[in-house]
């Protein structure tokens, strides 16, 4: 196929530039953000744009496999992938290179690539922005993400969050319980991620799943509301194993340390909600917006990860997209003022510049001949030559 | 700022057998869709709008939460490819099946395989390789049934109803591919976000499905 000169300019599907704005906007927030995980006491990593497939894919299951664009080194003849999650090389970076015993905070912003477009933004492009807590397995690390999460939406201006809590323990150990084949698994999966009761009704049926364990996995998928769910999820699996009680009860501690924590944020709550289901091993949430269709950030806890690297340790962490939330974000951005210095050659104008400038001014020289003026160039004020030398004036 | 619910429904078949269901949750429209152009009908609640869209598009507009809440049938959910929709109740209304049709002499096809005309192309795809067969897909927009009369296709894959327009273009049903009726289907984040007006609504859909069908 040939490509005609109309075609050329066309970025490829899912694939958009910053213009000034957006991008400024874009990189004040990032700013901002690489700050608030600093004073939270999370350090900043910067994993590879690329390394070898099997590192990169570590223990995170056959969705992340399609999501990634693959190449190869033409040096080892390997296959690499360029990053389509950082979380798993984030992880390795804790379990594999720091190897610390005591718990480990990192943060992480870069861009990732998608094979196809998905989630937040529709974009096969975004700005993964993130943040890990490792080597602690109780709920008050949960919460400490969790509020982090909400922390960073609220720097954003993002407003009127919801928040979506889970708990993929529950149906892992109703699955277990229920004894279903691996590919029986998946396709149950598949229809409680659409909550398609007539589907999952048909499946148990046909497997001919013991009949408690069937109701239990059936009732899932009707328990999705405020609080109140919760008690009627007691109620629901008081007959449940040990193990699916236990990750009921470790959910309803987190929503009560949350609640106290993250203020009057709307809750709600899906035991059928199980994204990120391949890797994760808890409590699971995410953040909704009014007008957004799909959830805008999203993390959990995932305590198995660190094993394929040689040491399994607890994790959890949240992640979100820098461009969708730029996107969203209710904050204008400051005007842009500036300084328009004239096209002259002077050592003193220089040097009012240079002192302008350290003090933070931006300030545009103008050149010979152009054209435009001051407020082209996003400039309130100009220098003049005044009696007392280069003044400051307002244009 | 008060709650509204918008649903995506399609015109024609779809539309007038969810009439009663809507009725049901107390939801009336005020214009008929087949007199108006309009293409947002405002209801009896001044918090519930319906939008009249293509069949196919419904998905679409869910799963981007343009509407919160969509009416689909099943071939048209077996053909999108989005995540963000639950599927959740069964509203077994616009029953019908999805089905291999041919001449009534169908032969096996060329030695290449079976040349097929649809507009179900993924469920297509699906179908013939779980069968083992190999199939050339062509995609058609309306009237297969005119493909394997003038040598475009040896099949088609299409919705059956009566099979009223097979039997008058020749064809026979072959082979059932899967039992349609239309879902309703709801936009993952609306679920979460409006869960009280969602849920309320859903309940009283399910209770008239399960009246009219006992």
């Amino acid at each position: 196929m040939s490509v005609t000169t109309n075609d050329r300019w066309l970025l490829p599907e899912g694939i958009v530039e910053l213009l000034p704005e957006q991008a400024q906007h874009l990189e004040q927030l990032r700013r901002q953000l690489v700050d608030t995980f600093y004073a939270w006491g999370y350090e900043l990593v910067m994993p590879p744009l690329i390394e070898y497939l099997e590192s990169l894919q570590v223990g995170t299951g056959n969705d992340l496999d399609l999501q990634t664009f693959k190449l190869i080194d033409q040096l080892t003849g390997r296959l690499m992938g360029v990053r389509a999650d950082m979380t798993p090389q984030v992880a390795r970076i804790d379990a594999h290179i720091l190897k610390r015993d005591i718990p480990t905070r990192l943060c992480y912003i870069g861009p990732v690539l998608h094979t196809r477009s998905s989630g937040f933004a529709r974009s096969r492009a975004p700005m993964q922005v993130g943040a890990e807590l490792y080597g602690h397995d109780g709920i008050e690390s949960d919460v400490e993400i969790l509020r982090l999460m909400v922390e960073t939406l609220k720097q954003a201006g993002v407003e009127n969050i919801h928040i979506d809590l889970g708990h993929v323990g529950i149906y892992r150990e109703l699955v277990k319980e229920a004894g279903l084949s691996p590919e029986q698994e998946v396709t149950l999966f598949e229809a409680l991620q659409r909550k398609a009761k007539p589907d999952i009704d048909a499946c148990l049926e046909e497997w001919s799943v013991n009949q408690s364990v069937r109701s239990h996995l059936a009732k899932l998928i009707d328990l999705n509301g405020d609080r109140s769910i919760l008690k009627e999820a007691s109620e629901v699996f008081r007959s449940a194993g040990e193990s699916v009680r236990a990750a009921l009860n470790n959910l309803i501690q987190i929503a009560e340390m949350a609640e106290r924590h993250i203020g009057n944020l709307p809750l709600y709550f899906d035991l059928a909600e199980l994204r990120g289901y391949r890797y994760q091993t808890g409590v699971v949430f995410a953040a909704f917006v009014p007008g957004q269709g799909q959830e805008i950030a999203r993390g959990g806890r995932y305590d198995a990860i660190g094993e394929a690297f040689g040491r399994a340790r607890p994790a959890t962490g949240f992640s979100t997209d820098l461009k969708t939330l730029v996107g969203l974000s209710q904050k204008a951005l400051p005007d842009t003022a500036g300084i328009f210095a004239p096209a002259v050659e002077d050592a003193q104008l220089d040097n009012k510049i240079a002192e302008l400038r350290a003090k933070g001014e931006r300030v545009v020289s103008m050149l010979p001949g152009q054209s435009g003026d001051a407020a082209g160039f996003g400039c309130d004020r100009l220098l003049k030559q005044g009696d007392n030398g280069w003044e400051v004036v307002s244009s | 700022m008060k709650t509204s619910l918008t649903i995506a429904v399609s015109k024609g078949r779809i539309f007038k057998d969810a009439l009663p269901l809507l009725e049901g949750a107390g939801i009336v429209p005020i214009d008929d869709p087949e007199t108006s152009r309009k293409l947002i009908l405002d209801t009896n609640r001044d918090d519930v709008k319906l939008v009249l869209i293509r069949a196919s598009d419904v998905p679409t507009y869910v799963d981007y939460g343009a509407a919160d809440i969509g009416i689909a049938g099943k071939d048209v959910l077996m053909e999108y490819e989005g995540d963000g929709i639950y599927e959740l109740l069964d509203l077994k209304i616009a029953q019908c099946k999805l089905m291999v049709a041919g001449p009534i002499n169908a032969t096996e096809g060329s030695a290449n395989g079976l040349r097929v005309a649809t507009k179900y192309v993924n469920s297509a795809r699906r179908y013939f390789a779980n069968q083992g067969k190999q199939a050339e897909l062509i995609k058609l927009y309306g009237s297969m049934e005119l493909a394997p009369l003038v040598g475009l296709a040896d099949r088609i894959v299409d919705v059956v109803d009566t099979g009223n327009t097979l039997k008058a273009n020749g064809l026979v049903p072959l082979e059932h591919i899967a039992d349609i009726s239309s879902r309703l289907i709801v936009n993952k984040a609306s679920m979460k976000m409006k869960h009280a007006m969602v849920k309320r609504f859903i309940d009283s859909v399910a209770q008239t499905v399960a009246q009219r069908n006992s």
